[in-house]
C-alpha cells in the first residue's frame, strides 16, 4: 500500500481539528470557551487512544498522567512572587524555579512519560480486568497524593496565577501535534506490532512480538501526550485536583468508546460529537435558542445525556460511530481481470 | 478492659469490624453478579445511594423505621432489576472491559440524576440515628450500630452461604460462575440464574445501604462512591471469581480502613487510600487471581 493512499487517514482527523479551531472564530466569545475545551479534550482523548486503541487493553490511568502534567506545568509557570502566597508549602526547588510556556509543556510531557514508564514497567504484565483495576488504583493514588501533598502543588485548592497562554491556536496546535504523533506511531512497526497483539495474542507471540514491550512503549507515549495535554489544560483553566479524577476519566473514555476506540478518526470524531452534545446542554443551563425555542435545562443534564448516549452506543454499536475504521477515499473498483493478474504476480 | 496496643481500643476495633462487615456485604454483592455475568458493577454504589435517598424520604415523611427500610429495599431491588434488563442483558456477550465501561456510564447517569434532583448537599437520613448511641459492655462504650452491622453482616453471609450450598438455585449459580456455557448445556436456565444473582446482589446492596446510612446520614449524589471503589479493590484483592474470597477481600479492606483510620493520626491516615491502592497493585502483580484463592488458575487473556 503506498503512502499517498494512506494520507487521508491522517488528513481526516487533522482537518476536523483545524475546522473546529476555525469555526470557533465565527461564534461569540462566550461559546468560544466550549470550542477551546473541545480542542483540549481532543489532545486528552488522542492520548487515551494511543494506548487503549492500539493495545485493546482498558486503562483508567491516563487521567493521572494528565494530572501530573498539569501539576508540572502549573507549578513551574506560576510567578515566583505569587508562589510564596498561594502555595506556601511548596518544596524549595519548586518554589524558586520558574519556566516559560513552551518549556513547561515540554516538561509536562516529559514528566508524564516518566511516570507512565515507571507505572508501565510494573503493570504492563497485566491484561483484561486486572489491568483495568490496577490502572484505576494508580488513578486513585495520584488523586490522593495530589490532594494532600502541599509540597508539590496547591493541594485541594485550585491553581491560581498560572499564565493563561492556551487560546484557540495553542489548543489547536496541541491537538494537531497529538494527532500527528498518534498517526506516525501507529504507522511504525512498533504500532503495528502492538495492533497485532491486540488482534491475536498467540499469533503475535508466535512471530516473536513481545506484548509486554509493545504495550510499554505505547503506554509511555500515551503518558507523554497525556502530560502534554495536562500542561495545555492548566494553561487554560485554574484547575483543581477534583477536575482531574473520575468525571474527566469517564467523559474522555466515553468519547473514545463512542467514536470507536479502534481508530484515530474515532477518537477525534467521538470527542467532537460528545463534546458538542455536552457543550450544548451545558450552555442550555443558561438558556439557548433552538429555532426560536428558549431551552433551559437544570445543571447536570449534560452529564445525564452523555451517560445515556454512551450506554446506548455501547449496546447498539459497540465498536463506535466509526466502527474502528480510519477514513479512506472510496476506491475505484478494479476490473476482475486486474485482480486476477495481481494475485498471480504476488 | 482495653486493648493496650498503639491507640487501639475496643470501640475502634468494633467500628473497624462493622466497617469490614459492611464492605463484605458490598463485596459479595459485586462478586455474585461478577460470577454469573463477568460484570464488574461500578454502579453498585449508586444503587446504594438510591436506597439511602429512599431512607431519607422515609425520614422526611415520618414513616416508621421498618417501613422506610422496606421502602429502601423496594427501591434498590426495582433499580437493580431495571439496570439488569436495560443495560446488562443486552451487553451480556461483550467483553468484561466493555461491560465495566457500561456500568461506569450507568453510575455516571444515576449520580447526575441525583445531583439534578437533590442538589449538591442532598438530603439527611436521620431516623436510624438512635443506633449511634453507645452500649456499655464491660466498661467499653461500643456504638449500637457497630454491633448491629457486624451481626447483620455475619447473618447475611451465613444465609447466603446456606443458599449457595443447600438450594437448587445456589447450586446452579455456583455452576454458572464456574463455567456458564457448560452449565447452560446441562439445563441451567441463564435468565433465572442471572435474575437470582441480580436480586440477591440488590438485597445485599440495600442492607449495606441501611447500615452505611447510620454511619453517614448526609446522603448526596456521591454517597457510597468512595466505598464502592475501595470494595472493588477489595474484591479484586481477594479474588473476583468466588463469593468467599471476594467477601474476605472486601472485609479485609474495610477492616484495615477502620482500624488504621482509627489508630493513625490524621496527617498519616489521609494517605491511607494510597497505601491500600498500592497494596492492591502489588497483589495483582504477585497473585493475579487474588489473595484468598487456591492454586494457579489460568491467567485471563486480554
Amino acid at each position: 500500500m503506498n503512502q499517498a493512499r494512506r494520507l487521508p487517514e491522517l488528513l481526516a482527523p487533522a482537518l476536523l481539528v483545524l475546522a473546529t479551531a476555525l469555526l470557533s472564530f465565527e461564534v461569540s466569545s462566550y461559546l468560544q470557551a466550549y470550542f477551546l475545551d473541545t480542542l483540549i479534550k481532543v489532545s486528552i482523548v488522542v492520548a487515551l487512544y494511543v494506548f487503549i486503541g492500539n493495545s485493546g487493553v482498558l486503562s483508567f490511568g491516563t487521567i493521572s498522567f494528565v494530572a501530573v502534567g498539569a501539576w508540572t506545568a502549573g507549578v513551574l509557570t506560576v510567578p515566583e512572587s505569587q508562589k510564596k502566597i498561594t502555595m506556601p508549602g511548596l518544596s524549595h526547588f519548586l518554589l524558586t524555579h520558574e519556566v516559560g510556556n513552551v518549556a513547561s509543556l515540554a516538561l509536562a510531557a516529559g514528566v508524564g512519560a516518566a511516570f507512565a514508564l515507571a507505572v508501565g514497567l510494573a503493570l504492563m504484565r497485566l491484561s483484561g480486568l486486572a489491568a483495568g483495576i490496577a490502572t484505576f488504583a494508580v488513578l486513585g493514588i495520584t488523586y490522593n497524593v495530589l490532594t494532600y501533598e502541599q509540597s508539590i502543588g496547591p493541594g485541594l485548592n485550585a491553581f491560581s496565577s498560572v499564565p493563561q497562554t492556551t487560546g484557540i491556536w495553542q489548543a489547536a496546535v496541541a491537538g494537531l501535534i497529538c494527532v500527528v504523533v498518534a498517526y506516525v506511531y501507529q504507522r511504525t512497526r512498533f504500532g503495528r506490532m502492538l495492533r497485532a497483539t491486540r488482534e491475536d495474542h498467540a499469533a503475535a507471540a508466535a512471530v516473536g512480538i513481545s506484548t509486554y514491550r509493545s504495550r510499554l512503549l505505547a503506554f509511555t507515549l500515551s503518558g507523554a501526550l497525556a502530560g502534554f495535554a495536562g500542561g495545555i489544560y492548566v494553561h487554560e483553566l485554574p484547575l483543581q485536583v477534583g477536575n482531574l479524577y473520575l468525571d474527566l476519566t469517564f467523559i474522555t473514555l466515553a468519547m473514545l468508546v463512542v467514536g470507536g476506540s479502534g481508530s484515530l478518526l474515532g477518537a477525534v470524531v467521538g470527542t467532537l460529537a460528545l463534546n458538542g452534545i455536552y457543550s450544548f446542554f451545558s450552555a442550555a443551563t443558561n438558556t439557548v435558542d433552538v429555532f426560536g425555542w428558549h431551552l433551559k435545562v437544570p445543571s447536570g443534564t449534560a452529564e445525564i445525556v452523555l451517560g445515556v448516549v454512551m450506554a446506548v452506543v455501547l449496546i447498539v454499536r459497540p465498536s463506535g460511530i466509526t466502527g474502528g475504521r480510519e477514513f479512506s477515499l472510496p476506491r475505484r473498483r478494479r476490473p476482475v481481470a486486474d485482480l486476477e493478474k495481481a494475485r498471480v504476480t504476488t | 478492659m482495653t486493648l493496650a496496643f498503639l491507640n487501639l481500643t475496643w470501640p475502634t476495633f468494633a467500628d473497624a469490624l462493622a466497617l469490614g462487615g459492611i464492605y463484605a456485604l458490598m463485596a459479595v454483592g459485586i462478586g455474585l453478579v461478577f460470577g454469573v455475568l463477568r460484570l464488574v458493577n461500578f454502579a453498585y454504589g449508586q444503587l446504594m445511594m438510591a436506597g439511602a435517598f429512599a431512607l431519607a424520604y422515609g425520614d422526611q415523611w415520618g414513616l416508621p423505621n421498618w417501613l422506610s427500610i422496606l421502602f429502601c429495599f423496594g427501591v434498590v431491588l426495582a433499580l437493580s432489576v431495571l439496570m439488569d434488563h436495560l443495560v446488562f442483558r443486552p451487553l451480556r456477550t461483550h467483553s468484561p472491559a466493555v461491560m465495566l465501561v457500561a456500568t461506569f456510564a450507568v453510575a455516571f447517569v444515576l449520580q447526575n440524576i441525583a445531583l439534578v434532583a437533590w442538589g449538591t448537599y442532598g438530603k439527611t437520613a436521620g431516623s436510624l440515628g438512635v443506633w449511634q448511641a453507645p452500649w456499655d459492655i464491660h466498661g467499653a462504650e461500643i456504638r449500637k450500630i457497630a454491633i448491629i452491622a457486624t451481626a447483620t453482616a455475619a447473618g447475611c453471609l451465613v444465609l447466603l452461604q446456606l443458599l449457595l450450598t443447600r438450594t437448587r438455585l445456589g447450586l446452579q449459580m455456583r455452576a454458572a460462575s464456574m463455567d456458564f456455557r457448560t452449565a447452560r448445556i446441562l439445563g441451567v436456565r441463564a435468565n433465572r440464574v442471572i435474575g437470582g444473582a441480580v436480586i440477591l446482589s440488590g438485597l445485599l446492596a440495600a442492607t449495606a445501604a441501611v447500615m452505611l446510612s447510620v454511619e453517614q446520614p448526609q446522603i448526596s449524589s456521591t454517597w457510597a462512591l468512595p466505598e464502592t471503589i475501595y470494595v472493588l479493590m477489595g474484591v479484586v484483592l481477594g479474588g473476583l471469581n468466588r463469593p468467599i474470597p471476594a467477601t474476605l477481600g472486601g472485609f479485609t479492606i474495610g477492616f484495615a480502613f477502620g482500624l488504621l483510620g482509627g489508630i493513625l493520626p490524621s496527617d498519616q491516615s489521609q494517605y491511607l487510600p494510597s497505601f491500600i491502592f498500592a497494596a492492591v497493585i502489588v497483589v495483582l502483580l504477585v497473585r493475579p487471581n487474588g489473595l484468598f484463592t487456591r492454586g494457579g488458575a489460568t491467567v485471563e487473556r486480554v
